[in-house]
């Protein structure tokens, strides 16, 4: 799939049969996400399988319950429901009640998916539509961050995990807020190694940029990824920011916080590169990505709230077709003034 | 012309048009008038009860009160304040003594604007009570500004002179500290806004302490006022 | 016979051609005022009022009105009895009457309404209209109710009010926003269509069974 000659643009998906298909594909995200998630089990302990298990459980459950009973098995071996169920639980806080993380696999495959005819033509990720159903329908449970290493070790969790189906979550240990909160409602720059390396309140996928980025590579080498996408976004952010920086330095983060702090690194590498939700063109993926970027830095800077790349990217998916649309290629042998 | 007559007389003339159209409006607007005439005063009564209800809340000790307007440079007491003049509340106690001013204010909050009452003893210059009269702020986070009872209470001997501040929760030392609700900064924030800038829009205007107009109605009755 | 006529029109509009699960009309107040069960309620019966009231006035002077300003006519008895409602509501119930706010006046916008009076009202006898009235009022009620119910079930644990789990249920705030009514209504429509489709599907086997049969 190595791109020669400059005039003749390969794209994937219809053109040509090859090794790599949907499971597979699958399974390499899975892969390039298993740092990430070992790390996530690593600062907060079994409350992070917890929650990252029952939104998988819940994505998978919604998976097999609204396929045809002809596709079911089919629907089941490509993975994406584990998929969806896994980036959804690492977009989690780590205090989340485990009802609340299947509801959000569930909701996000049901809604996310399936309404729309199921895999391939989803308007927006069915991970990031779960989180956002979550936000909107637990706004306080969705934002209590707990601080990574609960007290008893390994093995313990932390008391939200437990509640009871449709009961509330019983705060416990340390609240922290994320650094993205702290800069916007205290003033307070985290410093950027901690970001780097987790030591930072955030959701349970979110705190280790590091390996975020491995895995990043590792989808880069096996080409499941067009790397336009991330590089698009983190360029744009970095840009915007180095920008800002240049009116008021104290006031606004600076590039790398940027990029290191919230769930851009997440979003960017494993969400907003989601092919069925993302244009298919060259020309396309720049313009959704920088798009994704500006939305990302506006809702930050500007907005209400103190992160904005889940809000952004599902934007960004709503304009998807429409950038396909206005991206295609010239259609071999046909003439450039005329469009069809 | 005649074409046009000829045409028109297979359909109603357009006298019985116009006609069926005035007795449709006559009939609907005499039900119209006879319908807001036989509830204005339960809706006018009800107005007021919940006003009253809200200035007795926010000025613990007060049994009657007046609306005050500023005219011609100075507070004076009115029966009906005109529409769209600004309109602080006396309160004043059994024996009609002063107690305090009920001063609404609104202001752009989370959602939309949130429109509030508070109480202000001008000799202590202290807020003594808050109630929001009217907010759409998220359910479940910003209104806790009215339903959370820790929040409201915040507001029941609280400074004003220097101005309201909103601290994180727990941090509040000074007496002109607010705790502000965690996760709903943005709305507590708000509500602190709105108290200052009413302040200020009328601090110039009160009268000093002591001086404030008397009690002009009657008594204390327990009617539903005017 | 005649009996059964008005049955008839009474009992369509509650499911067959429900107003608002199969004819998928008056969305506005359907999504806007239905975050609990006693909005719901109230603004079903302000519909009623004003359904009721005007296609029996419209059916008692059907002959009456001439057909170039059918319209115009409709739309001055609607707006009278929605002022009615409005102001009777604000007066004996103003809590009620600030929740539901601009969407009492906006019933005279319903197409609910004004599409019976078109369709209904204006082309038969006063009995059978104020059936028909009573019938779709009743089937909007329901919906607006059903919708009202879950809302404010999953959304503050609670129904008319009542806590129904106890202090530490965890209300899904997005219900009582109005995406959950989006959501709410639309699962709900995903529902009745399913049904309606397996009622087909076994209709069409019974019928398939038969023809084998015979």
């Amino acid at each position: 799939m190595k791109q020669r000659d400059p005039d003749l643009l390969l794209f994937h998906a219809p053109l040509l049969r090859q090794g790599m298909t949907t499971p597979k594909a699958m399974r390499d995200v899975i892969i390039a996400l298993l740092p990430a998630t070992g790390a996530s089990l690593w600062f907060f302990g079994l409350a992070a399988a917890l929650v990252i298990g029952s939104s998988i459980a819940g994505a998978v459950l919604a998976e097999w319950l609204f396929a045809d009973r002809a596709s079911r098995g089919e629907s089941l071996r490509d993975a994406t429901g584990i998929l969806t169920g896994l980036l959804l639980g690492l977009t989690l806080p780590p205090g989340l009640p485990m009802w609340m993380a299947f509801l959000g696999g569930f909701v996000g495959i049901a809604l996310g998916k399936v309404i729309w005819g199921g895999l391939g033509h989803n308007l927006f990720n069915p991970a990031l539509l779960g989180r956002a159903f979550l936000l909107a329908t637990f706004p306080i449970a969705m934002t209590t961050w707990v601080s990574a290493h609960p007290e008893g070790g390994f093995f313990s969790v932390y008391a939200g995990n437990l509640a009871l189906p449709f009961m509330q979550a019983q705060v416990d240990g340390v609240t922290s807020a994320t650094p993205l909160g702290l800069l916007k409602f205290e003033q307070e720059v985290t410093p950027l190694t901690n970001l780097m390396f987790g030591k930072i309140g955030g959701s349970l996928g979110e705190t280790n940029g590091v390996l975020l980025l491995l895995g990043g590579i590792y989808l880069w080498l096996r080409r499941d990824l067009d790397w336009r996408i991330p590089v698009g976004i983190l360029g744009t952010v970095v840009i915007f920011s180095a920008f800002l920086g240049l009116f008021d330095a104290e006031r606004f983060p600076t590039p790398l916080f940027s990029v290191f702090s919230g769930g851009l690194l997440l979003g960017a590498i494993y969400m907003a590169t989601d092919p069925v939700t993302s244009p298919v063109t060259p020309r396309g993926a720049w313009i959704f990505a920088i798009g994704t970027g500006v939305l990302v830095m506006l809702i930050r800077v500007f907005g209400g709230l103190p992160e904005g790349v889940m809000y952004a990217i599902l934007l960004m998916n709503a304009a998807t077709p429409l950038i396909d649309r206005y991206t295609q290629p010239r259609v071999f042998g046909h003439g450039i003034e005329k469009e069809s | 012309m005649t074409a046009d007559a000829r045409k028109q007389a297979a359909a109603p003339s357009s006298l019985r048009l116009v006609m069926t159209l005035a007795i449709a409006g006559l009939v609907s607007g005499i039900a119209i008038i006879g319908i807001y005439e036989s509830t204005l005063p339960t809706i006018t009564a009800n107005k007021a009860r919940e006003l009253r209800e809200a200035v007795f809340k926010v000025l613990p000790g007060v049994s009657d009160m007046q609306a005050l307007v500023y005219r011609e440079g100075r507070i004076v007491a009115v029966p009906k304040p005109q529409k769209d003049e600004p309109v602080v509340y006396g309160g004043y106690d059994e024996r009609g003594d002063f107690v305090g001013y009920a001063m609404p204010g609104a202001g752009p909050g989370f959602q939309d604007t949130i429109a509030l009452l508070y109480g202000y003893l001008p000799s202590r210059q202290q807020v003594v009570g808050m109630e929001i009269l009217e907010s759409r702020e998220t359910p479940g986070l910003g209104d806790k500004i009215y339903k959370d009872a820790d929040f409201v209470a915040e507001f029941s001997a609280l400074s004003v002179e220097p101005e309201i501040v909103a601290v994180k929760k727990g941090t509040s030392t000074q007496p002109n500290h607010v705790d502000a609700i965690t996760g709903a900064t943005i709305s507590a924030k708000a509500v602190v806004r709105i108290i200052n800038e009413t302040h200020v829009a009328w601090a110039e205007q009160l009268p000093a302490p002591g001086t404030e107009p008397p009690f002009a109605g009657e008594p204390a009755d327990n009617g539903t006022g005017q | 016979m005649k009996k059964n006529e008005s049955y008839e029109e009474f009992v369509k509009g509650i499911w067959r051609d429900n107003p608002v699960f199969v004819q998928v009309l008056g969305m506005c107040p359907m999504l806007a005022v239905t975050n609990s069960a006693i909005n719901a309620i109230a603004m079903g019966m302000a519909s009623m009022f004003v359904l009721v009231g005007s296609s029996f006035l419209v059916s008692v002077f059907r002959h009456v009105i001439p057909k170039q300003v059918r319209i115009s006519c409709f739309i001055i008895i609607i707006a009278t009895f929605v002022t009615i409602a409005d102001y009777t509501l604000l007066a004996l119930v103003p809590k009620v009457h600030k929740e539901l706010g601009a969407f009492i006046p906006l019933i005279v916008a319903n197409c609910l309404i004004l599409g019976r009076q078109e369709a209904f009202a204006s082309r038969y006898p006063t009995r059978l209209a104020v059936m028909d009235a009573l019938g779709m009022a009743g089937g909007f009620m329901l919906a607006l109710f059903s919708l009202g119910a879950v809302r404010e079930i999953l959304g503050d644990g609670a129904l008319f009010g009542f806590r129904l789990f106890g202090e530490s249920f965890e209300p899904w705030i997005v219900m009582i926003l109005p995406p959950g009514g989006f959501l709410t209504l639309g699962v709900i429509l995903l529902f009745f269509n399913w049904f309606k489709y397996k009622k087909d599907e076994f209709l069409a086997d019974v019928a398939e069974a038969e023809r084998s049969g015979s």
